[in-house]
C-alpha cells in the first residue's frame, strides 16, 4: 500500500467516521442475550468467526465494488448487489445492510464529493459502498477489504464494551490478536475479488442470521442490528 | 475412488414423467423407486418420477470424487432422495473427499430432493459442492442436514457450498465451513456448540407476488430470499431435534401430503 | 410571541445583564439552511427523567391540530412510549420512529448523525408537507448537544428535582440550546429548589437566550414552549 494513502484508509476505517456504524453491534446484542458472549474468550471466538464469514465476503464486496470503479465499470455495482443479495439470506440483515450503506454513501457525498454516489442508487449494499469509498480515497482493492473486515470485528467488539461492561483495554486486546486473521481474510478477498463477482466468498454464519431475526422482533433494542 | 452419475426426466406426451437416462457409476447408484413416506407438493402425483441414490460402499473416503448431474425436464417431476444417511470418513493421508451435485431444473418443472443426513465422522475432509440453475416458472425443495461427529465424536472438515440461480440470476449462495479447518466455526457467530445443521430450500414461483414472512421456529429461522424463494436455516443439539424442525418447517411451507401410501401398481 | 408569567426570555435590545465569562453565541444561526417544502427540525434534549418524552407529548397535543407534526424519539422505546405518545399526543403511528443509539444517545443526535437523518428523510418521505419535526434525544448527561447539522433549532430540558445547580453546572445544552426549559416547577419546595437561584444562573449561562420555567402538570399544553415553537416556525419559513 502507497505511503501517500494511508491517511486515507485510517479516515475510512476509523469508528467515528459518522456513518452510522456506532449504533450497530453486528449481532453481538442478540448473541450476548442468547448467552453466546459472556466474557472476552467467547468474544474472540464470536469475532473469529464473524471476520471468516460475513467479514470475509464484505471484504471481499468491497474490493470488488473498489476495482470496478478504479476501472470505471460501475455497471458491476448491479450484478455485485444481486450477488450480495443471496449471500445475506437473512432479510434483516439485507435490510442491515442497506442501511448502513445509505448512511456510508450519505456522508461520503459530503467527504469525497463523486459522481459514483448517485450511480450507487438509493439502497445500496454496505460493502459495495465501502468499496466505491475506498476508490473514491485514492486505496487499493486490498485496503478496502481490510476496512471491511476490520469493520466487521471491530463494531461488535465495542458493543461488547457498552453492553457487558467489558475490559476495553482486554477486547482491544482481542483485536490485536485478531489481526494475522484480518490481514489474511482481506489478502484472500483481494484475490478473489479479481474474479467472477459469482465466484465471491459466500461464507455462511448460521447463528448470525438467527441472531439478526431474532433481534428484529425485539421490543426494545439499544443497537439497531 | 470416481463416480459419475446422471439422471434426466422429460415431460412425456401423457404428462407423466419419464426418466429419460438414468446412468450409474459404482459406487453412485441411482435407483428407480416408489414413493418413500410423505412427500411435499408431489403425494399423490403418480405421474412424477421417483429415484434414489444408494451409495454401495462406506464413503465417501478422502480421496473420493464423485459427481453427479441431475437435469428435470422442463414441465417435468422428480423427486429425489437417499437410501441411507452418508457417512463421511477419513482417508488413509488426510485427502478431500469431494461431492459435486449439478442440477438444471427446467421451465414449469419440480424437483423435490430430500437427502438423508450426511455425519461427518472424525478426521473426514470433505467438500460439496450443489449448483441448482432453475428454469422460469421452476419449483424447489432442496433440503440438507449435516451432523457433525457420530455420537460423541469431534468431527472432521466439512465444506458445503450451495448455489441457487434463478432465471439466470443468482438467488441463493452459501457456504458452510465447520470443522478444525474453519477459524471460529464452533464460537458463536457461526454454529456455537450445536452438532446438527440443517437448512431447506423451497422456491416456488407463487411467492412472487407475496413472499412468506420470516419466523422464528426456536433455533430455526424462516428467511425469505430476495426473490420467490425461502430458506430455512436450523440449528439443534442433535439429528432427531433437527429432522423435526426441519420437517415443521416443510409441512408449513410447502404442505406435507401423502402421510397415505398412494395404491400400489 | 406569547408571554407566559413563567417566561424569562429578555428583549436583547433591553437585556443588561452581566456577563461573567465569554457565552459561546456565535453558532446559534445554526449551519443546517431551511429547504423550501421541508419540516422545521427542533431538536428535544435533556437528562434522563426531565421530561422530554412528556414535553413531546405536550406539544404534540398544543400544536398537532395546527401544523403537520412528526417524532424521531432517540430515547429507549417500548410500545408503552408509543402508547404515551400516540394516547397524549393524538399522533398516529406513521408519524413516528425510533433511532437505536447503541448505549450512546449523544453521539446518534451529535457525533454521528446519520440514523438520525435518514428517519427525518423518511419521514419526510412518508408525510409529503410535514412543517415540524421533532428530534428526541435519548436521556443522557449534561454534556449532550445537537448537531448543527441534524436540527435547526434545540430545546434542553432540565427539572428542578435534578437540583437547583444544575444551571450553574453549565454544559452545552444548557448554556447554547436555542430555548432552555426548567420542568417540574410545581416539584421546587418539595426538592428544596430555588427557583430564583435557577433563573439568575441561567441568565448568567446563557445571556441572550429565553428560559422558561414549566410546569406540565399545572399546564398540560405547555403553552409558553408551543408559543416558541409557533414563532420559531413563523420566523423560519
Amino acid at each position: 500500500m502507497a505511503a501517500e494513502t494511508l491517511a486515507a484508509l485510517l479516515l475510512l476505517a476509523d469508528g467515528r467516521l459518522p456513518a452510522g456504524g456506532h449504533a450497530h453491534s453486528g449481532g453481538l446484542e442478540p448473541t450476548v442475550a442468547a448467552g453466546g458472549v459472556h466474557d472476552i474468550a467467547s468474544l474472540e471466538e464470536f469475532l473469529r468467526g464473524r471476520a471468516t464469514t460475513s467479514g470475509a465476503v464484505a471484504a471481499a464486496f468491497a474490493a470488488a465494488a473498489c476495482a470496478a470503479l478504479t476501472a470505471g465499470d460501475t455497471g458491476r455495482f448491479a450484478v455485485l448487489d444481486a450477488e450480495l443479495d443471496a449471500r445475506t439470506p437473512s432479510p434483516a440483515l439485507r435490510a442491515t445492510s442497506r442501511k448502513l450503506g445509505r448512511q456510508l454513501q450519505r456522508a461520503m457525498r459530503a467527504i469525497r464529493p463523486h459522481p459514483c454516489w448517485a450511480e450507487l442508487g438509493s439502497r445500496p449494499h454496505h460493502p459495495v459502498v465501502l468499496g466505491a469509498a475506498a476508490a473514491v480515497s485514492g486505496l487499493s482493492p486490498s485496503a478496502a477489504a481490510l476496512a471491511a473486515v476490520h469493520d466487521a470485528v471491530a463494531g461488535p467488539a465495542t458493543a461488547a464494551v457498552r453492553l457487558l461492561g467489558l475490559d476495553p483495554f482486554a477486547t482491544h486486546a482481542v483485536l490485536a490478536r485478531l489481526g494475522p486473521l484480518l490481514d489474511d481474510v482481506a489478502a484472500d478477498a483481494t484475490r478473489r475479488a479479481a474474479g467472477s463477482p459469482a465466484d465471491l466468498p459466500a461464507s455462511a454464519a448460521p447463528l448470525l442470521d438467527l441472531a439478526a431475526e431474532r433481534h428484529a422482533t425485539w421490543e426494545v433494542r439499544l443497537f439497531a442490528s | 475412488m470416481r463416480a459419475r452419475a446422471t439422471l434426466a426426466t422429460a415431460l412425456a406426451a401423457d404428462g407423466r414423467t419419464r426418466v429419460a437416462t438414468l446412468h450409474s457409476q459404482a459406487p453412485l447408484t441411482l435407483r428407480l423407486t416408489h414413493p418413500k413416506g410423505p412427500e411435499p407438493w408431489t403425494g399423490h402425483d403418480a405421474g412424477a418420477a421417483r429415484v434414489c441414490v444408494a451409495a454401495s460402499a462406506a464413503g465417501p473416503i478422502g480421496g473420493d470424487d464423485y459427481d453427479l448431474t441431475v437435469d428435470v425436464g422442463a414441465g417435468s417431476t422428480l423427486v429425489l432422495r437417499d437410501i441411507s444417511a452418508t457417512l463421511l470418513l477419513p482417508g488413509p493421508h488426510g485427502e478431500l473427499s469431494r461431492l459435486r451435485t449439478t442440477v438444471q431444473v427446467g421451465a414449469g418443472a419440480t424437483l423435490v430432493w430430500l437427502p438423508e443426513p450426511v455425519i461427518a465422522a472424525h478426521g473426514c475432509r470433505h467438500r460439496s459442492d450443489i449448483r441448482v440453475e432453475l428454469g422460469t416458472g421452476a419449483r424447489l425443495i432442496l433440503s440438507e442436514q449435516l451432523l457433525l461427529g457420530r455420537h460423541g465424536e469431534q468431527p472432521g472438515s466439512v465444506v458445503q457450498h450451495l448455489r441457487v440461480r434463478l432465471a439466470g440470476r443468482p438467488l441463493l449462495n452459501q457456504q458452510l465451513a465447520v470443522g478444525p479447518g474453519a477459524a471460529g466455526w464452533d464460537g458463536s457467530a457461526v454454529i456455537g456448540d450445536r452438532r446438527a445443521i440443517g437448512s431447506l430450500v423451497v422456491v416456488d414461483p407463487g411467492w412472487t407476488e407475496h413472499p412468506p414472512e420470516p419466523a422464528l421456529l426456536g433455533d430455526a429461522a424462516v428467511l425469505p430470499l430476495a426473490g420467490p424463494a425461502v430458506l430455512v436455516s436450523a440449528l439443534a443439539p442433535d439429528a432427531l431435534t433437527l429432522r423435526r424442525c426441519l420437517d415443521t418447517a416443510l409441512a408449513r411451507l410447502a404442505g406435507t401430503h401423502g402421510h397415505r401410501q398412494p395404491a400400489a401398481r | 410571541m406569547l408571554h407566559d408569567q413563567n417566561t424569562h426570555d429578555r428583549d436583547p435590545e433591553t437585556d443588561d445583564h452581566e456577563h461573567p465569562h465569554p457565552h459561546p453565541h456565535t453558532d446559534t444561526a445554526g449551519v443546517l439552511p431551511r429547504t423550501p417544502g421541508r419540516g422545521l427540525r427542533i431538536g428535544i434534549g435533556g437528562p434522563v427523567g426531565s421530561g422530554k418524552t412528556a414535553l413531546v407529548a405536550a406539544l404534540c397535543r398544543a400544536l398537532g391540530s395546527e401544523v403537520s407534526l412528526a417524532v424521531v424519539t432517540n430515547d429507549i422505546y417500548t410500545t408503552e412510549d408509543a402508547d404515551f405518545l400516540l394516547r397524549n399526543g393524538v399522533l398516529p403511528e406513521q408519524r413516528v420512529r425510533a433511532v437505536e443509539t447503541g448505549c450512546c444517545p449523544h453521539t446518534a443526535i451529535r457525533d454521528d448523525i446519520s440514523a438520525n437523518l435518514e428517519a427525518l428523510e423518511e419521514l419526510e418521505e412518508s408525510l409529503p408537507g410535514v412543517e415540524l419535526l421533532l428530534v428526541e434525544s435519548g436521556g443522557d448527561n449534561l454534556t449532550a448537544t445537537f448537531s448543527r447539522g441534524l436540527v435547526h433549532r434545540q430545546i434542553y430540558v432540565v427539572d428542578v428535582a435534578g437540583g437547583d445547580k444544575v444551571p450553574r453546572k453549565g454544559g452545552p445544552g444548557v448554556t447554547r440550546a436555542d430555548l432552555l426549559v426548567i420542568n417540574k416547577t410545581d416539584l421546587a419546595d418539595r426538592v428544596g429548589a430555588d427557583l430564583s437561584v435557577m433563573d439568575r444562573d441561567a441568565r448568567a449561562q446563557r445571556g441572550q437566550l429565553p428560559t422558561i420555567f414549566l410546569s406540565l402538570t399545572e399546564d398540560p399544553g405547555a403553552a409558553p414552549v408551543a408559543a416558541w415553537v409557533r414563532s420559531c416556525l413563523s420566523t423560519m419559513d
